[in-house]
């Protein structure tokens, strides 16, 4: 049996009969990465004695007849952006080549007190930033059913680790499709949750008013089984309201009778491939045949989102990256500087790569006296309307369907130079952030080279449970998710 | 819009950042496209249409003045700093 592919729900009931240890299923994810990881790029830090020492915890309550939870014994990756106490955080920066973290992420802690084993930190874009990995100053994640692909970013070694077998489950975040772009390449699992249902604490902020803590998983199920371990306030996330966290399992069979899906044409409009299309309404005919109600609309706003996107974001990420001066952490320049000024500057200029220093550059533009007004506010105000449109078609329809991005995933270096047309892979899953709703990234497919296609359910704030419920419903009628790439 | 390398310039100086001569003329290039593309956003009418600033409707959330478990102390955060430390303090570059 390959260890390795089983589900978060197998593999925690395998270790409850005693099938196998929780060593066992971590070694065999080490020697997946062993085996893979030179090609796929995806590991920054791999802390395999952290990772056998805790699964051997966890086999010790086993054989003495110890209880334990769902996640208890399962390897995971994390995004290189969540602090781990003790083991170094790099945001794929040279900002933070040498960042160890004295504390940890409000996620990661939950996930550790859950009894959950770390086998390392994943690759990103630099701070988070882009849609391919190809920004990371550890290079590209590649994609793993073809490697001359990216795996989609920027939570890009998160997603292909899952879907290589490496990890059972990562987490990403999601500022303007970081969880679900690169699921959607890489043929998993991807949930963007309510902008505020997850804590962000102690996870290096992109864009404040956008930034969301996601899993990434290899089926709906457990995509529902990590959420409901780091779902809920923190008292050090004041974004995080004191909104009741339903079971996120309890409906997981209930189907897709009766609901009405809304699939707006302008996700279905000039720019989006054929072979998408087609996927996304396989898709639908399959939740018709499974007794939902399809209903046709328009949300006209759609065209907006990445304009409001690169105005807010790089304003809200300029402000964030400001404190990245050098004094309390960060990149020590070498040479010799005459003043304060002067090290920040150098600080900055060494540390940063070029996406981030453009868009700190937008940023900087954007909200400066005399253009904030033009630029920055008003891109919220749009945004308010972005959300008006939403509110109004979630008075019809339960959920939303629509296809995760354009194109499947595209050739390493085909986007890289021009950062508009990287910008615009997003353009399906920005405006669904610009209304902090939550939504589900599922697998539906494969092209005619192999490349996996995907497609996202959105739902209003707060009903994760009722969007899993209907990503569950596609996954349990379909065989998908049980495809894995070879190597 | 254009923006001229002394934008771009002022920019940098203000964000903290040196750019080298190629930096300067290929961000020109690249920043004029975006903000050429944002453009869109001024065909849509948003007179009397407040901005966004928190999706959720959260506002003003508050806390008592307490202080609550410490999850790192001064001195593991003071070791994450690049620069020398006096007395508990991170020594800086002049700062006149």
């Amino acid at each position: 049996m390959d260890l390795h592919w089983l589900s978060i729900a197998e593999a925690h009931k395998g270790l409850l009969k005693k099938d196998f240890s929780s060593e066992e299923l971590t070694r065999a994810c080490l020697k997946q990465i062993a085996a893979t990881d030179e090609k796929l790029n995806n590991f920054v830090t791999v802390t395999e004695d952290l990772a056998l020492e805790q699964a051997r915890t966890v086999d010790k309550k086993i054989v003495q007849g110890e209880g334990v939870g769902v996640l208890e014994g399962v390897p995971a990756a994390m995004k290189d952006i969540f602090n781990t106490k003790g083991i170094p955080t790099t945001c794929a920066s040279k900002m933070l080549e040498d960042f160890v973290p004295p504390y940890e992420s409000t996620a990661t802690q939950k996930l550790k007190d859950e009894g959950y084993v770390l086998l390392g930190k994943v690759n990103l874009d630099e701070f988070a930033c882009g849609a391919s990995t190809e920004n990371s100053v550890y290079g590209a994640s590649l994609n793993p059913w073809d490697p001359a692909y990216v795996a989609g970013g920027s939570s890009g070694g998160s997603a292909s680790s899952v879907a290589a077998g490496q990890a059972f489950y990562s987490l990403g975040t999601d500022t303007g499709g970081s969880i679900r772009l690169p699921s959607s390449f890489s043929g998993v699992v991807g949930m963007k949750v309510t902008y505020g249902r997850v804590s962000r604490f102690g996870v290096t902020a992109m864009a404040s008013s956008w930034d969301t803590i996601g899993p990434i998983t290899r089926t709906v199920e457990d995509a529902a089984l990590v959420l409901q371990a780091i779902a809920g306030q923190d008292p050090y996330d004041s974004t995080t309201p004191d909104v009741p966290v339903p079971s996120y399992t309890e409906n997981l069979s209930k189907g897709v009778k009766g609901l009405k899906i809304g699939v707006p044409a302008e996700y279905f409009a000039e720019g989006v491939t054929a072979e998408v299309k087609d996927a996304v309404n396989a898709a639908l005919k399959e939740y018709e045949k499974l007794g939902a109600e399809i209903v046709p609309m328009s949300l006209p706003l759609t065209k907006y989102g990445v304009a409001i996107y690169y105005v807010t974001m790089p304003g809200e990420l300029s402000t964030n990256l400001a404190r990245f001066d050098g004094l309390r952490f960060g990149h020590k320049p070498e040479g010799t500087m005459e003043d304060l000024n002067d090290y920040y500057k150098k600080v900055r200029s060494e540390g940063f790569g070029p996406e981030i220093k453009r868009r700190i550059m937008v940023g900087t533009f954007v909200l400066s006296a005399g253009n904030s007004d033009a630029y920055y506010k008003q891109a919220q105000r749009a945004r308010t309307l972005v959300i008006a449109e939403f509110a109004e078609a979630f008075k019809k329809v339960d959920v939303l369907i629509a296809p995760v991005s354009p194109t499947v995933a595209f050739k390493v270096g085909e986007k890289a130079s021009d950062p508009l047309a990287m910008y615009l892979a997003d353009a399906l899953a920005i405006p669904g952030s610009a209304a902090g709703l939550p939504a589900l990234a599922v697998p539906c497919g494969f092209n005619k080279d192999g490349l996996p296609l995907g497609f996202q359910i959105m739902g209003p704030h707060w009903s994760e449970a009722l969007v899993l419920q209907v990503g569950a419903a596609y996954e349990q009628a379909t065989d998908w998710h049980k495809k894995h790439p070879s190597f | 819009m254009k923006l001229s390398k002394e934008q771009i310039e002022k920019l940098a100086q203000l964000a903290r950042l040196t750019l080298t001569e190629e930096e300067k003329a290929r961000y020109s290039t690249q920043l004029t496209s975006i903000l050429d593309y944002v453009e869109i956003l001024k065909e849509l009418d948003t007179k009397g249409v407040a901005e966004t600033s928190q999706v959720t409707g959260l506002v003003n959330v508050t806390r008592p003045d307490e202080i609550g478990k410490t999850l790192a102390t001064p001195d593991e955060l003071l070791d994450c700093s690049p620069l020398p430390k006096t007395e508990h303090q991170i020594r800086v570059k002049r700062i006149l």
